[in-house]
């Protein structure tokens, strides 16, 4: 099904079942702790044989020897895999650094070995019996001493890396106020709670991973690619994942290693990356300067407008596209932006939740915020009187739906806004200051291509497979919602299957697109399912109504399951998005108050107060959706508050690769959370009206935290994460 | 490689303190006297009750009661999120208090009574605790939810004996299940999905009704 005009009235409109705030259908699994998830598929395959990775010791060199012996002779070991050994390997598309390094070492952890042994017991002791001979060689660890050499690099079509309209130097040299400030945000980690995992199995020359992964047909072809096999002949099972954030979006080291060891071994062999090598062995969200100047008239009109960042990657790697909203956030005649990327050998930088905008936001809002207090205005007055109905590089262009500014009216009037001391450090309760800030969230609604299959039997049962995933997100609740809305029958009556490459080819879960994309491709394919009913029962198609279990046309009506006495019934399809994304800005939008309490004598912060207001189409679960943005406005907290790999600058690694000193949000931290999503339907994003919500409710959550924390105590931390060391010398005294 | 007697001397040693955290130091102090990671693995005979089912094991000394858990009983609702005692998805209830698994070897257990989420309800027959987890939402990818759910149950019975926490004002009065209290003491539970405010709203359901 092409989706190339605005939506109009259609069978998902009726909201009985879609729309619905239903308990997840996958919650009883989860709960009972029987969903299973890769590491745990002792059904999947027998005999299975346990490998430990081994991480290089360095950051940047090349492994001189490996000596093998003691590991091999160790008890149990069946197989050792170093890239010496393994074969020629290729490297998906998507990958910067290889998976398997040696001789030459590209980052810190890279794996460099996998022993394979009967027991995970005796596979991590022989790990620890490979000696491993570097010749280590200078690196770029260091992104502040690297800024200067950073370059620009290639520009792609979405994400230009230099943008200019008008004249930005002019109009920001003749504002009468202007903000010129720098900001910081750290390298991240996703830290999602199940570790990288995956069980392999060969049979013949025909391969099967159970794994972990956000994009089911990505990390296919991107297997087939570096085994050098075709892509005919792997299967990628991923039905449960332990969060992503998108640290599951890529192949990564477990797969290839599982299928390595499994062929080494000729056995079944089932790999997880454990906790400590995580963060330096996958990706992360690369750290950023950003530079942002903003000029105005003294009402308020902002007149120039200008966000420069640098980050770092691996050589081939690219940046973080942390000035992206700021093209299109808020109106402005002149406008510029610039990305720059420096060489980091640090381990490889790619996309984390909101990659981006996150971090961008966190920085542009912090500083809409401080050119408000230089105007002398209300901050959310400032945002509104710059707010803007069209893409302000591309007037002609409107936004599809744009309710930013009505966020904002029914967050103020929820949260009590009006109470807030616009001058800061004038609130107190007990021994804490206490303040409140907000922030506008911005995240673009992208589209792509989802397929789906829909079967019908003769019990009325309704079975949807797809290779969509559900990460949390809660993907196996929308789906079997639409299918019911679109079949007429209830949830119990529907059967998904997810994570499967022998499915048809979906969105899968990334960017955002998840929901409204691979409901879209559910919907395309009962359509067909539909079609094909309507004929078999002899009823017109475009006269068919499904509800309750029926197929209804004029006087008749006839149970759905009746279509399928003669066998079951197939439709399968896919959605595909023609230009509605280019003629029109199709976004998602949100404002996020928080209120905060900073302790007067030791710094400490506590967040208070949550919430987000949502405009981001229609929500196809408000359960599951809010879900999405109070997780996403706890991770906010975490990097406004917490969060931060710390590199060591001498041996290019980040030194707190486990959850106790990588420091995450705990309970103690995060209070009740609060969400409120807008009455909307966007016909523009897709038949199903919706847009995503799993990003936007991490966009600009930082920045409301720490405008909070200024509003508490008059002190401005421009860099994250705003920890009490950086408030406490310049806290307002504490008597 | 091992010397039998000694490794003896050590299971005597850890049975009497099974389930208490001196056994840790004891297990510090027997590592030094072998070269443990090199030799053939030491087995031992384990045996203890999992979800009321008695379970006799031959096991290798290094293996957790997390690993004995999900690889040798295949009871994997328990959870590996860092093995190191770090995120709590493991906790499981051993003899009524709540631990870590990953934190503890299986040896350490002999006669112990562990409870499992498996243990606490079924898909099809959910605990209270796991019911309300469904209606509040109070999880997102799943994977730290047996722990939190363990931990939670567990949680409440230390209330109910009167325990105090970090956050509770008075050491003198009944401690209340309230949700700075909750917070406080579920800590140890890491959700990156961030569903705290969902698992919090399950939790005072759960205690309220449990008094």
């Amino acid at each position: 099904m092409k989706f190339e005009i605005p939506a109009t009235q259609n069978p998902i409109d009726q909201t009985t079942v879609i729309g619905q705030p239903r308990d997840r259908i996958d919650g009883p699994l989860k709960v009972s702790g029987t969903a299973p998830y890769a590491y745990e598929r002792h059904d999947a395959a027998p005999n299975q044989a346990y490998g430990y990775v081994l991480g290089a010791a360095i950051a940047k060199g090349r492994i001189l020897s490996i000596d093998l012996k003691e590991a091999r002779a160790a008890p149990g070991v069946l197989a050792i895999v170093t890239a010496s050994d393994a074969g020629k390997l290729g490297k998906g598309k998507r990958n910067t650094a290889t998976l398997l390094g040696g001789p030459e070492i590209e980052h810190y952890h890279q794996a460099v070995a996998l022993v394979v042994a009967e027991t995970f017991e005796q596979a991590r002791a022989a790990a620890s019996l490979v000696r491993v001979d570097y010749a280590p060689s200078q690196g770029a660890f260091d992104l502040a001493a690297e800024k200067e050499r950073a370059v620009k690099p290639p520009s792609e079509e979405s994400t230009p890396t230099d943008t200019q309209v008008g004249d930005f130097t002019g109009a920001f040299a003749a504002a009468p106020v202007s903000l010129d400030q720098t900001y910081t945000t750290p390298d991240e980690s996703h830290a999602m709670m199940e570790p990288h995992a995956t069980l392999a199995a060969w049979e013949g020359d025909k391969l099967t991973v159970w794994t972990s992964n956000q994009m089911v047909d990505w990390a296919a072809t991107d297997l087939a690619q570096t085994l050098g096999i075709p892509r005919a002949n792997l299967r990628v099972v991923s039905p449960f994942i332990g969060g992503g954030f998108g640290g599951k979006l890529f192949l990564r080291a477990d797969v290839l290693l599982a299928a390595l060891g499994a062929r080494a071994a000729e056995r079944p062999v089932k790999v997880t990356l454990h906790r400590p090598l995580m963060m330096n062995n996958t990706t992360h969200r690369p750290a950023t300067i950003q530079r942002i100047r903003i000029g105005a008239t003294k009402d308020g009109t902002i007149t120039a407008i200008g966000h420069e960042s640098w980050s770092g990657d691996l050589p081939g790697g690219g940046p973080e596209v942390a000035v992206q909203q700021t093209r299109l956030l808020y109106a402005g005649a002149n406008r510029m932006t610039a990305m720059r990327l420096a060489v980091l050998d640090l381990p490889e930088g790619n996309a984390m939740r909101a990659p981006g905008e996150a971090p961008g936001l966190m920085a542009l809002e912090m500083a809409m915020d401080e050119m408000a207090e230089k105007l002398g205005m209300d901050p959310i007055a400032f945002r509104v009187l710059n707010d803007t109905q069209v893409d302000p590089e591309k007037p002609h262009r409107p936004f599809s739906m744009r309710r930013l500014n009505e966020c904002f009216r029914i967050g103020a009037e929820r949260f009590g806004w009006s109470r807030r001391s616009q001058r800061p450090a004038q609130a107190r309760d007990g021994r804490w200051l206490v303040g409140i800030g907000v922030a506008s969230a911005f995240r673009n609604n992208l589209v792509t291509k989802s397929a789906a299959r829909v079967g019908l039997d003769r019990q009325g049962v309704v079975t949807v497979e797809t290779d969509m995933t559900d990460i949390g997100t809660g993907s196996y609740t929308i789906i079997a919602q639409t299918a019911a809305e679109m079949l007429g029958v209830d949830l119990d009556k529907v059967i998904v299957r997810l994570g499967d490459s022998n499915f048809p080819v979906s969105s899968g879960s990334g960017g955002q697109w998840g929901a409204n994309s691979s409901t879209a491709g559910v919907y395309a394919a009962c359509v067909k399912l539909r079609e094909t009913v309507a004929q078999t029962l002899g009823i017109n198609s475009s006269e068919a109504v499904f509800t309750d279990g029926e197929v209804r046309a004029g006087n008749r009506s006839v149970p759905l399951a009746r279509a399928a006495e003669a066998g079951p019934l197939v439709g399968e399809d896919a959605i595909e998005f023609g230009d509605l994304d280019e003629t029109h800005q199709q976004s998602t939008f949100g404002a996020h108050f928080v209120e905060v309490g900073v302790d007067a004598a030791t710094a400490e912060t506590r967040i208070r107060r949550m919430l987000a207001v949502c405009a981001a189409g229609r929500i196809l679960n408000p359960k599951t959706a809010r879900s999405q943005v109070i997780g996403a406005m706890t991770m906010g907290a975490g990097a406004a508050l917490m969060e931060e790999l710390a590199v060591d600058t001498r041996r290019g690694f980040f030194v707190n690769h486990d959850l106790a000193g990588y420091e995450v949000p705990v309970h103690a931290d995060i209070p009740h959370q609060e969400v409120i999503f807008l009455d909307e339907t966007d016909p523009m994003s897709s038949p199903m009206k919706a847009k995503g919500v799993g990003e936007l409710g991490i966009c600009g959550v930082g920045a409301a935290v720490a405008n909070a924390i200024y509003n508490a105590t008059g002190v401005r931390v421009r860099n994250y994460p705003i920890t009490l060391d950086k408030l406490l010398e310049r806290m307002p005294d504490a008597a | 490689m091992p010397n039998p007697s000694e490794l003896a001397l050590n299971r005597r040693d850890l049975m009497v303190v099974a389930g208490a955290c001196a056994a840790l130091p004891a297990m510090g102090a027997s590592a030094h006297a072998q070269p443990a990671p090199v030799g053939a693995p030491v087995l031992h005979d384990v045996s203890f009750e999992v979800n009321g089912r008695r379970h006799a094991l031959s096991i290798d000394t290094r293996t957790t009661l997390l690993d004995a858990l999900r690889e040798h009983l295949h009871l994997t609702g328990t959870k590996k999120g860092c093995d190191h005692g770090q995120c709590g998805a493991c906790t499981v209830i051993v003899d009524g208090q709540r631990i870590n698994s990953c934190l503890t070897l299986a040896v350490m257990h002999q006669n112990a009574s562990v409870t499992t989420i498996e243990g606490l309800g079924t898909a099809d027959k959910l605990h209270p605790m796991q019911a309300a987890f469904v209606r509040h939402d109070g999880f997102q990818c799943g994977y730290c939810t047996p722990g939190q759910i363990c931990s939670g149950v567990a949680m409440f019975d230390e209330i109910r004996a009167g325990i105090p926490s970090h956050v509770t004002a008075d050491l003198t009065a009944a401690v209340v299940a309230s949700e700075t209290e909750i917070r406080e003491r579920m800590s140890g539970n890491i959700c990156r999905c961030g569903a705290y405010s969902n698992i919090v709203e399950a939790m005072v359901e759960i205690g309220g009704r449990q008094g």
